[in-house]
């Protein structure tokens, strides 16, 4: 229901950002991240980043399909806590 | 290249998906409109072993709304002092009786936006008009709803207004699972798990002894989160998974569900196909409710009436496919839709058409 | 000399007497200038002679006259990378173009809102004339109208056109067979985005300007009985070239996605809005349909142009997806095109 793409956080102006990614820059608005940093991936959506992308999380994630050949499966509640 | 979209990768797991013996009808529902469009963008739906079904449930916030929405929308562009600004996505949406589009060629000033952000613009820059945004969506969309309407309280700019009808996600699980249904797992909505987290789904689908896994959009998220739920659901293990953890937390986003409650409180609301649903809906709290249009502007819409042959509300529920509705590329095409589903882009019938 | 003290355009500019004139003389003269239209007849005569010069191209048999027609009425009338001036001629050239045709002749009606600032009229009259000298042909007929402030959007065109044809067989969908190649000269989805982008004010800072263009020029390069069948592919972008071709024919169509030339702007934009590239309209571009024999060759003459650089084979036409047009997506998966439904809108779900 609620489309949203990769784009990466590249000026901040309080509540008002820029994300960046494939040569387009969109204002975006910032006020539903806590400590948004200039470099983060965000997810956009309507105009806002709606949360943070996690790089570490998105390797993890990929790696067990390699690990998971003929099984694929990943535990429960994987990712605990703010990262 | 985004790994999430690498040909190779993908073909492994179209390759695990294909050789899955379900030895039974396993039905799959996903309940994110974008997961309908995506599956059918990327061909997923072509790759799914015998038995396995994936069905298209209550997840386009245009399909889900009723006909009285639309038909509120339409009575405001009916007023000179009015500008009706809306996400693409409602347009065409036909109501009971026409649609915006039809009002907006019989000249109600109606505009499309990419973001609330940009509704707030235009009424900034039409200080004599009444700028009304049509608050749709899910919990992704709501939190952008407050922060525009915060921000316009800080701005001091007066004029901007919404119509709320916003949904909420869980109410409608739970209404889903508690009717009669054979749906063996849930494909969760991304976006909206990354504001309400993963564990809000654990006591609805626990109870319920249905499984399922929060997915990304990409075309390796969705084959995973389906290869996730299928052998958790052959092995009759309950799974609450996340599969999307590189930007959902088990607990959401939050800041954005602050938002969402100090602008917003639930209510009932009626939802296309399954009638009023208890709380599933949200109202703007007492110190925002000068921001509904309809605090400032009377609208009586004529009574709403629904196309007597449209099953639309049967196929948000899973309980036809959208080839099966009679009206289906018969009387009913996205040329000329009859109902919501066939005109909303995220729509099953849409989908179903388009991607055949 | 200025129009009497006038910056913008008045009813009394449409009313046939001096104003008028002065007008013509003063604006349109300025920019649309040339032997027959200076004649301020009625209508153009085309004899022998100005036939001739504007033949003086061709090979010299004549296969056949093409005559078109078409209006334009895009808001706004400036947008990155063009204006309505250089798409009513491109639009008509293109048009006479991918009937294998050497745009000979153009009439322009212009219907122009009263308030007008006729500054703005004098830009799209430049831009017209830069268009028209890149084309290589003249508008050689005009007629303009004032209407009431708030019935018109500044400026509409009405443009028509006439070419001699300069191939035979001239192109046609009769002649399309399976094996067929399709060729595109570049980049899709341009004009509809950087004319959407502009007109809904969506502020996406990135290189999205239209493609316009008048492609003769381009055609002229590498036509040849080998080009089978040309079309521009316009609103409803190449999803609904491609299902017409389909249609017609009773064949289908395979495409690749990997091949199918994109800005990364324009997929970027596409993504955040919801919407498929291939349903997104052009305005400088042409699909051609090739026979297979001949179509490096083509390619390698086309991307010597530069309206064709970026030109691709992107499919073929078949007779094995029962008169479908298929797509085989970046994944390896096949999906269905079909044909795009009304105005492209942005969506967020």
């Amino acid at each position: 229901m609620c489309l949203g793409i990769p784009m990466q956080v590249v000026e901040i102006d309080g509540d008002i950002g820029y994300v960046e990614s494939g040569g387009v820059k969109r204002k975006v608005g910032l006020m539903l991240l806590e400590d948004v940093k200039v470099g983060d991936w965000v997810i956009v959506h309507a105009g806002f980043a709606i949360e943070k992308i996690d790089p570490e999380e998105a390797i993890g994630t990929l790696e067990l399909i390699r690990e998971g050949a003929g099984r694929l499966d990943i535990p429960e509640g994987q990712k605990g806590g703010d990262s | 290249m985004n790994p999430y979209r690498d040909p190779e990768k993908f073909r492994e797991l179209a390759l695990q998906l294909s050789q899955f013996d379900a030895g039974r009808r396993i039905r799959l529902m996903e309940v994110c409109g974008t997961h309908t469009m995506n599956i059918r963008r990327f061909g997923i739906h072509n790759l799914l072993p015998p038995g396995v079904e994936l069905l298209s449930g209550p997840g386009c916030p245009v399909c889900v709304s009723d006909n009285s929405y639309i038909d509120q929308a339409i009575e405001l562009t009916k007023f000179d002092d009015v500008i009706v600004v809306t996400f693409g996505d409602m347009v065409r949406v036909p109501g009971s009786y026409e649609s915006l589009e039809s009002a907006r060629s019989a000249g109600g000033d109606v505009r499309v936006v990419y973001s609330p952000l940009d509704a707030l613009e235009i009424a900034r820059e039409n200080p004599d008009k009444k700028v009304v945004f049509l608050a749709v969506g899910f919990e992704t969309t709501v939190p952008t709803i407050s922060a525009t309407i915060l921000r316009a309280e800080d701005l001091g700019i007066g004029n901007f207004y919404v119509l709320p009808g916003h949904k909420l996600i869980i109410p409608a699980l739970e209404a889903l699972l508690s009717g009669d249904n054979e749906i063996d797992g849930f494909i969760l909505p991304g976006h909206v798990s990354a504001v309400i987290g993963v564990e809000v789904y654990r006591e609805v689908l626990e109870r319920h002894k249905v499984p399922g896994v929060v997915t990304g959009f990409e075309p390796v998220d969705i084959l995973m989160g389906i290869l996730m739920l299928l052998n958790a659901i052959k092995d009759g293990r309950f799974l609450l998974g996340n599969e999307y953890s590189r930007v959902v937390l088990n607990e959401g986003n939050r800041k954005a569900l602050e938002l969402i409650w100090r602008v917003f409180e639930p209510e009932d609301t009626p939802w296309r196909g399954l009638g009023v649903i208890p709380m599933s809906g949200l109202k703007l709290r007492d110190e925002f409710s000068h921001r509904d249009i309809r605090s400032v502007v009377h609208i009586e819409p004529p009574p709403p009436r629904e196309h007597p042959g449209c099953r639309c509300g049967d196929v948000l529920q899973g309980k036809i496919k959208p080839d099966e509705c009679p009206l289906f590329d018969t009387v009913c095409t996205p040329d000329n839709p009859v109902g919501p589903c066939m005109v909303s882009s995220e729509g099953s019938c849409h989908a179903y058409f388009k991607y055949r | 000399m200025p129009i009497s003290n006038t910056d913008r355009i008045l009813l009394s500019h449409g009313g046939g007497g001096r104003r008028t004139e002065e007008l013509i003389k003063n604006v349109f003269a300025k920019y649309l200038a040339n032997p027959i239209l200076d004649g301020m007849d009625d209508a153009a005569f085309l004899g022998e002679s100005e036939l001739r010069t504007f033949f003086s191209g061709g090979a010299g048999r004549v296969n056949g006259l093409v005559f078109t027609t078409d209006s334009f009425v895009v808001k706004p009338l400036f947008f990155p990378g063009g204006d309505i001036g250089r798409l009513a001629v491109s639009g008509t050239v293109n048009d006479i173009a991918v009937m294998g045709a050497r745009p000979i002749a153009l009439s322009a009606a212009f219907i122009l809102e009263e308030g007008l600032k006729i500054s703005e009229l004098e830009s799209v009259l430049e831009s017209m004339s830069a268009t028209l000298r890149e084309a290589d042909v003249q508008v050689v007929t005009a007629d303009t109208k004032v209407v009431e402030r708030g019935r018109g959007e500044g400026v509409y065109i009405s443009m028509s056109g006439i070419g001699m044809v300069e191939v035979s067989p001239p192109p046609s969908l009769r002649r399309i067979e399976p094996g067929d190649v399709l060729i595109i000269n570049g980049p899709i989805g341009l004009h509809g985005l950087a004319v959407m982008l502009e007109r809904q004010g969506m502020e996406f800072e990135g290189k999205i300007e239209s493609d316009v263009a008048p492609l003769w020029g381009l055609v002229s390069s590498v036509l040849g009985p080998e080009i089978k069948f040309m079309r521009d592919p316009t609103r409803g972008g190449l999803a609904m070239t491609l299902n017409e071709i389909a249609d017609a024919t009773g064949l289908g169509i395979v495409i690749d996605e990997n091949l199918i030339p994109i800005t990364p702007e324009v997929e970027t934009v596409s993504e955040l809005l919801g919407i498929e590239p291939i349903e997104i309209a052009n305005e400088g571009k042409v699909l051609m349909v090739v026979a297979r024999e001949r179509a490096d060759e083509v390619l390698e003459k086309m991307k010597m142009h530069r309206h064709g650089r970026e030109a691709a084979v992107i499919g073929e036409v078949t007779d094995s997806t029962g008169g479908r047009v298929v797509m085989r997506t970046k994944l390896g998966t096949t999906k269905i095109v079909s044909k795009p439904v009304g105005e492209t809108l942005p969506r967020i779900c």
